[in-house]
């Protein structure tokens, strides 16, 4: 790496209301690198890159690009100078096509009218040199968030002259197969002379396809280098800042009285004749692939939709079904996958969205008793340990992990016995993932009953006692921890 | 957030209010210093008391619909139904009998009761439609706002009703402790849903519906019903109005209350309630409708012509949204 780098960050500094941010954040990147940006949440990561890419202004230091100094205030000019970014949060126009989104704001155009047939034919083409499997012409809404998430980087891609691509955790809502393909896409654009800087808490997949590194810790540069030069191990260490045991953590025992118990539940055309019964202390697994199924299950469960048929008795009771508030009363509480749309009210507080909950339980006469909500919330923050300047922030202030504790601590101040999660540690770092994994846990020695459901293989079997595979909306396989390998769990799911 | 912008978030609408205090006032003085006027006539308690008194209808118009705003919705019906429960009200309580099979004079409560529920019945009507139907409240209440006129004109054949009883005209024009009835009725209804918006569970329950709709619903708030309350609240207070109008008046009028659903939906948002939903307050509703009040008032004072107060008024609603500093921090 003699040459001089293509992008270089130097000395950012950022504080909002009186929070540092950022103290260094710093980076270089070279021609041709991937470049993995690393750190747990609340590192600066996002922030660096909301700098990078003009959205916000930083309070010190400097970027160049080619060794000229740039300072953009807006996205526009990030974009001129060749810097293009993949959202993390998804940010499509849920009523317009493919196409349409992907050349927003570059449409063909002839007389002043939007060509639609060239508009097609140029996304179609480089959906297919990108090798997504995807309709041009299938309005946004109608697709699920994997392929949303493709559709997005398809966007990011169509801007030609770009010499920069940001991935911001392109993976997250990706399955294993779709996210091989990304993979592949971005490793043929890096030998196309690209530059990729790409975020993600997944270890594995900066070392299946980052070239170099940096470390952000507590908005400051700790290291940076060659991913040849590290191993997994010590780059966690490193992002963490001390010695890590094994990733999971398990010291829960299934018993055998039943929980959950659910029967030829089906909900057509999304899946049909799903049974299962899940015991006191267990956690249950669900693995499948895009479109399995497996989020409308969890949905029908917790009565978010209707069945067509099929029963879900909790604790030998059946529920009626088709209502949440219903499903809370007989102990189930649901942590949905996406917690932007169904599980945050992002203006209103990190206090008021714990309590949503409990708030009918801590009542007299249709009034809030505010004492009782606030040794709730209290215990809420201490138990999850969520970290937030004050229980009034809002909670849309807060990192991605911290958001994800407020959602969980919520459902767990209903006092569950039984816990649906669905991708608990989606866009979530390395500790608050362990602290997820050691509260499944414990959750399920105290003998609650948990069903998670993850795109992540690794996350399925190292916290399940039993997995249940789902395929096109049947249910494939049922293994036990012993049975559950890579090679099984994809041999019934594909 | 520094100090300033902090304070500019809180308080802006009072700021806005007092400045626009003192730039009347110093309207008024000038006057008095060319020698024109004999003295400040904005300036004067009385005046004072007199705004409050033109603003208790629009005021409570605008509570109902600051709930209906923050629950994500909008309400266009509370004119029409305003009209509707005034000509219900008068109907019960006029001296004239032959202009509805009913009408007659009867005790106070009568027309009281009746001028609510008809409210609540209407403001119950468009609940359901949204919830139930998932219809854009929009085009809801803009249903109930041509139906509710419509069952106004009805009742009556389009004829006003007169003649009506002393009780009832004592709530428009009554004093209490030399407090005008509508300033009372006013205070007591801010206070009643202050308490509702921000003691109990309901009015937490309407800034989650608002906030974000599916989180409130796995919440496992029952959405569909807190949306039915919030326009049974706007109903319920769109009732209250029409009473203290037709009393006002001393007429139930078919036309009683025409647009005024607009200078409702100026307060909330002129107070900073956010029409996307999920944000807002009762004090910056109040307000919303003193500054509404006091502009009125002050450019009467000032001789200024109607179509110019107009203008201004259009400008000012402009001015509020484009300033609302809430507005811009939810943006970056």
């Amino acid at each position: 790496m003699g040459q001089a780098p293509l992008l270089s960050i130097r000395g950012i500094k950022k504080s909002f209301s009186g929070v540092q941010a950022l103290l260094d954040g710093s980076l270089d990147l070279h021609r041709g690198d991937i470049h993995a940006l690393c750190g747990g949440n609340g590192a600066g990561k996002s922030t660096l890159l909301n700098i990078l890419m003009g959205f916000i202004k930083p309070d010190q230091g400097e970027i160049f690009i080619d060794g000229k100094e740039v300072r953009f205030t807006n996205a526009r000019e990030a974009l001129h100078a060749g810097i293009a970014i993949v959202q993390q949060e998804l940010s499509g126009v849920p009523h317009l096509t493919v196409a349409e989104n992907i050349l927003l704001g570059a449409e063909p155009s002839r007389y002043g009218f939007v060509d639609f047939r060239q508009l097609n034919e140029q996304a179609e083409r480089l959906l297919q040199s990108l090798g997504f499997d995807l309709d041009p012409t299938a309005t946004m809404d109608t697709l699920g968030i994997a392929s949303q998430q493709l559709v997005e980087i398809a966007k990011a891609l169509s801007h030609r002259n770009a010499d920069i691509l940001i991935f911001d955790e392109p993976s997250s809502a990706l399955g294993e197969e779709d996210a091989g393909r990304l993979f592949e896409a971005m490793r043929d654009l890096a030998s196309s002379g690209k530059s990729i800087i790409f975020v993600t808490h997944r270890i594995a997949e900066i070392f299946a396809i980052a070239s170099t590194y940096t470390v952000l810790k507590d908005g400051a540069r700790v290291q940076s280098g060659k991913i040849s030069d590290i191993t997994p191990e010590r780059l966690i260490e490193v992002m963490v800042g001390g010695d890590v045991e094994g990733e999971f953590i398990k010291d829960n025992t299934p018993g055998s009285a039943p929980l959950l118990e659910v029967h030829g539940l089906t909900r057509a055309p999304r899946f049909a004749d799903v049974s299962f019964t899940l015991h006191e202390g267990e956690v249950l697994g669900i693995y499948g692939l895009v479109g399995s199924g497996r989020t409308e299950v969890l949905d029908t469960i917790y009565g978010l939709c209707r069945g067509d048929s099929g029963t879900v008795s909790v604790r030998e009771r059946p529920l009626k079904g088709g209502s949440p508030s219903e499903a809370l009363d007989a102990g189930v509480a649901y942590l949905t996958e996406d917690r932007k749309r169904s599980g945050l009210v992002p203006r209103a507080s990190v206090g008021d969205n714990l309590s949503l909950s409990v708030l009918w339980r801590i009542q007299r006469w249709g009034f809030i008793r505010f004492p009782e909500e606030r040794s709730r919330v209290d215990k809420a923050v201490g138990m999850m340990r969520i970290k937030t300047p004050t229980t009034s922030e809002q909670v849309q202030n807060l990192s991605g992990g911290n958001q994800q504790k407020v959602v969980l601590g919520r459902c767990v101040l209903t006092e569950p016995k039984v816990l649906l999660l669905d991708e608990p540690t989606r866009g979530v770092d390395v500790g608050t993932k362990r602290e997820l994994y050691r509260f499944i846990s414990s959750f399920a020695r105290a003998g609650g009953a948990v069903v998670i459901v993850s795109s992540e293989m690794e996350e399925v079997m190292g916290v399940s006692d039993r997995v249940l595979v789902l395929r096109k909306g049947r249910l494939a396989s049922v293994l036990s921890r012993e049975e559950a390998t890579r090679k099984q769990i994809m041999m019934a799911a594909v | 957030m520094r100090p300033a912008l902090r304070l500019a978030k809180n308080y802006g609408t009072v700021l806005a209010f007092v400045l626009l205090c003192v730039l009347v006032g110093l309207a008024c003085q000038c006057r008095v210093m060319k020698g024109q006027w004999e003295e400040n006539v904005f300036f004067t308690p009385e005046n004072f008391m007199l705004i409050l008194y033109q603003i208790s209808i629009n005021g409570i118009l605008a509570i109902g619909m600051t709930f209906v705003v923050i629950s994500g919705g909008i309400d266009l019906s509370v004119g029409s139904v305003l009209a509707f429960a005034g000509m219900l009200a008068a109907s019960f309580s006029t001296s004239s009998t032959t202009v509805t099979p009913w009408s007659g004079t009867y005790t106070l409560a009568v027309p009281i009761l009746f001028a609510l529920a008809g409210g609540v019945v209407c403001g119950a009507f468009n609940g359901w439609v949204v919830s139930r139907f998932r219809i854009q409240p929009f085009i809801a209440t803009l249903g109930m706002l041509l139906a509710a006129r419509g069952a106004t004109m009805a009742l009556t054949g389009g004829n006003p009703i007169s003649s009506l009883d002393a009780r009832l005209r004592w709530l428009g024009t009554g004093r209490i402790w030399n407090v005008p009835v509508p300033i009372v009725i006013f205070v007591i209804v801010f206070a009643v849903a202050w308490v509702i918006l921000n003691r109990t569970v309901l009015g937490r329950y309407v800034y989650a519906v608002g906030g974000n709709e599916r989180s409130a619903r796995t919440s496992g708030i029952k959405t569909g019903q807190i949306k039915i309350w919030v326009y049974v609240i706007s109903g319920l207070l769109a009732g209250v109005a029409g009473i203290i109008l037709t009393a006002k008046t001393g007429s139930g009028q078919t036309n009683a209350g025409s647009s005024y659903e607009l200078d409702a939906i100026a307060a909330a948002v002129i107070g900073g309630t956010s029409l996307s939903g999920g944000v807002g307050r009762l004090s910056g509703t109040l307000f919303g409708a003193l500054i509404m009040g006091v502009m009125n008032n002050g450019l009467d004072i000032l001789g200024v012509e109607s179509y110019y107060q107009l203008i201004i008024k259009g400008a000012l609603i402009l001015t509020a949204v484009i300033i609302d500093p809430s507005r811009k921090a939810a943006d970056s």
